[in-house]
């Protein structure tokens, strides 16, 4: 077992109060680094940790805060968002463990000379919200956040604010949009958040994983950190596992570490569910390229996984086995990105809507043949040709599903139905039954 | 009606921002959390104390799924439907709920009880297939699970009526949602 980093202790009864994360040596690298450093010191620190962005780009943090523009104020905003299908590791952080994330967020604002950090939480996330809230109440009570924190002369103010659901604004400019009280809509870049962001101040913009590390880097140091994981992916991270295993949940890990081990080893996934044969994986959440089984055996690393033909993205590893009908998953995730589309833009707006219905009418056994290269032609002219990646997103599992289980998609334009699945004809019959139950009213979401 | 000790806050949330306006999406919270819904008088709350127009204000609250635009049931279930229960069978799960409670996906009850809704990747996908109950979560949701929780409300739901005008029995907190 790897020594972990942020998932270290985070079943430990009282962790999430003041007093339970100080026994466990909380806040001791935020005395550290007021006491005995320069907010450059931290910068480089972070920046020689070789810590990457856990929010889906895997952007380099330090190199990010290092871009920030030099005139005053300056904000930080946490993204704790999280909704990418396949994802849950910032709701178990923040319910867990909400003071690391506040520690890691004072030192991210005392490094980038911040005066008001935001911790945007996903208004579906309750708990967690709760648990923020109440962690930023006792560090003010303990005169860890707020004025001359603990007597060093640094000032710093920290909100909390829930959204109201919209998967878009967890992308960086819409999730300024929504905060500055406005529909949450993405702005056009550049102007960069580094540069132009929250209230047109120079704005760090990182995720709850990747802030949560900092406390772990500041109190060990940068040549630590950067012993885990591989030459270029730095560190460890929590893999989200979810779909058809064993025993799905969220495993830190460091990077480098390869899927099969993840998936398969007793200590984590145990292995596929009922001992089926594995058919693909979502390696970062529904957003990025589906990998083939043949490709289990890739490290879990920024560079492997592109290498592989994906991307690491937000760490949901989502497995599927052999009896899943493909066409249905895709679907069901574009689905996803029709329902969230903000619809700023056509491609994306019309785009995803054009597309569910071509997949709708392959699952239903109306689909043509021509119908599998239009939605490669659609995809074509949703990615790289809308305003925010949402829109590339969408297109993700539709090509690779496409491009690895071809003959799955000809099979439901010739026989009207799946190749494969027993679980998904099961879920077929049972919906059918639904709908004549209820024939005439249209399924409508509130 | 939205009550002066609601606007007062939406005001000090107004003043805790650097900006004005950062508090319209609290400030609707709270709205909402006195009305059960953004109603008329919301939006006119919200917009005077945070000095925005009604218009600016609705056309905020229409862009999140959060805020309701009618009133919702007393139970609000929400089921994720995304990949992860999917691939765990979620749409059985809302089958038997639509069956159970008699509405489908989006409705209420006409009772006012229950509102059914599907909902995208609730961040539970490790315990998948999952719902929310007014917002607590239930996790690893089976089709008997679905059924006894249904029968928990229903009792929940009547004992309601039933002690409505005496005073609240202790029973009400066992039934209450169950969080993780
Ligand atoms: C549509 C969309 C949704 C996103 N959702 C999230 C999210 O929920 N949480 C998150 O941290 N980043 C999300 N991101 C990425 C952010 O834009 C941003 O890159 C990230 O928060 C930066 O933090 P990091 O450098 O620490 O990864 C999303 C991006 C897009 C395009
Ligand atoms: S790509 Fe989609 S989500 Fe992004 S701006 Fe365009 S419509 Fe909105
Ligand atoms: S897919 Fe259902 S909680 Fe993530």
């Amino acid at each position: 077992m790897p020594e972990l980093i942020i998932t270290k202790n985070i079943d430990a009864p009282g962790l999430d109060t003041l007093k339970g994360y100080r026994k466990r040596g909380g806040y001791k690298s935020l005395a550290k680094a007021l006491k005995e450093y320069q907010p450059d010191d931290i910068l480089e620190m972070v920046k020689k940790s070789g810590l990457r962005g856990r929010g889906g780009a895997g952007f380099p943090t330090g190199m990010k805060w290092g871009f920030l523009a030099k005139n005053q104020p300056r904000y930080l905003c946490c993204n704790c968002d999280e909704s990418e299908p396949g994802t849950f590791k910032d709701r178990m952080l923040m319910e867990k463990n909400p003071h690391q994330l506040i520690e890691g967020v004072i030192l991210t604002s005392y490094a980038c000379r911040v005066s008001v950090a935001f911790i945007y939480v996903r208004g579906e996330l309750a708990l967690a919200g709760r648990q923020i809230e109440r962690a930023i109440e006792e560090a003010y009570g303990a005169g860890l956040i707020g004025k001359n924190i603990l007597g060093s002369g640094y000032d710093l103010e920290v909100i909390m604010h829930r959204g109201a659901g919209a998967y878009i604004c967890g992308e960086e400019s819409a999730l300024m949009e929504s905060l500055e009280g406005r529909r949450g809509y993405p702005r056009l870049k550049p102007p960069f958040p580094a540069a132009v962001g929250l209230y047109g101040g120079p704005t760090v913009i990182n995720n709850c994983e990747t802030l949560s590390t900092i406390p772990a880097i500041v109190k060990n140091g940068a040549d630590w950190y950067a012993s885990f994981g591989t030459e270029k992916s730095k560190g460890t991270r929590v893999f989200c596992l979810s779909g058809h295993v064993k025993k799905p949940g969220n495993y830190e890990l460091p990077l480098g570490t390869p899927l099969r081990t993840l998936i398969y080893d007793e200590e984590y996934g145990g292995g596929i569910l009922d001992d089926k044969q594995l058919k693909a994986i979502i390696p970062g959440g529904s957003s990025t390229f589906m990998l083939g089984a043949d490709k289990v055996d890739t490290p879990l690393d920024f560079e492997a996984i592109a290498a592989a033909g994906s991307m690491l993205g937000s760490g949901g590893v989502v497995v599927i086995h052999e009896d899943t009908c493909i066409v249905g998953a895709a679907l069901r995730m574009t689905e996803f990105y029709r329902d969230e589309s903000c619809g700023k833009c056509t491609p994306c707006r019309e785009g995803t809507y054009w597309l569910t219905e071509i997949y709708e009418r392959l699952e239903h056994g109306r689909g043509k043949e021509s119908d599998i290269d239009l939605l490669m032609d659609i995809c074509d002219n949703i990615s790289g040709k809308s305003f925010c990646p949402l829109g590339d997103a969408a297109t993700s599992p539709i090509t690779s599903s496409i491009k690895l289980f071809r003959e799955e998609y000809e099979y439901h334009v010739r026989h009207g139905r799946c190749m494969v699945g027993d679980q998904h004809a099961q879920q077929e019959t049972l919906l059918a039954g639904a709908q004549s139950v209820h024939a005439g009213a249209p399924a409508k979401e509130m | 009606m939205i009550s002066e000790q609601a606007k007062q806050r939406m005001r000090e949330l107004a003043a805790h921002y650097p900006v004005a306006r950062s508090a319209v999406m609290p400030a609707l919270y709270i709205a909402q959390q006195e009305e059960g819904y953004i109603t008329e008088a919301a939006l006119e709350a919200v917009a005077e104390a945070i000095g925005m127009t009604v218009d600016d204000v609705e056309s905020v609250a229409t862009f999140y799924t959060m805020y309701y635009q009618q009133p919702p049931g007393k139970k609000v279930i929400k089921v994720c439907t995304s990949i992860s229960c999917y691939l765990r069978n979620c749409d059985a799960l809302v089958d038997r709920f639509e069956q159970r409670l008699g509405i489908e996906r989006g409705e209420t009850t006409a009772d006012g009880n229950y509102t059914l809704m599907t909902a995208e990747c609730l961040a539970s996908c490790g315990t998948a297939p999952v719902i929310q109950v007014n917002d607590e979560f239930v996790e690893n949701v089976t089709l008997e699970m679905a059924d006894e929780l249904v029968s928990e409300w229903e009792r929940e739901l009547s004992a309601d009526v039933g002690t409505q005008f005496i005073a609240p029995s202790s029973d009400q907190e066992i039934s209450a949602p169950r969080a993780q």
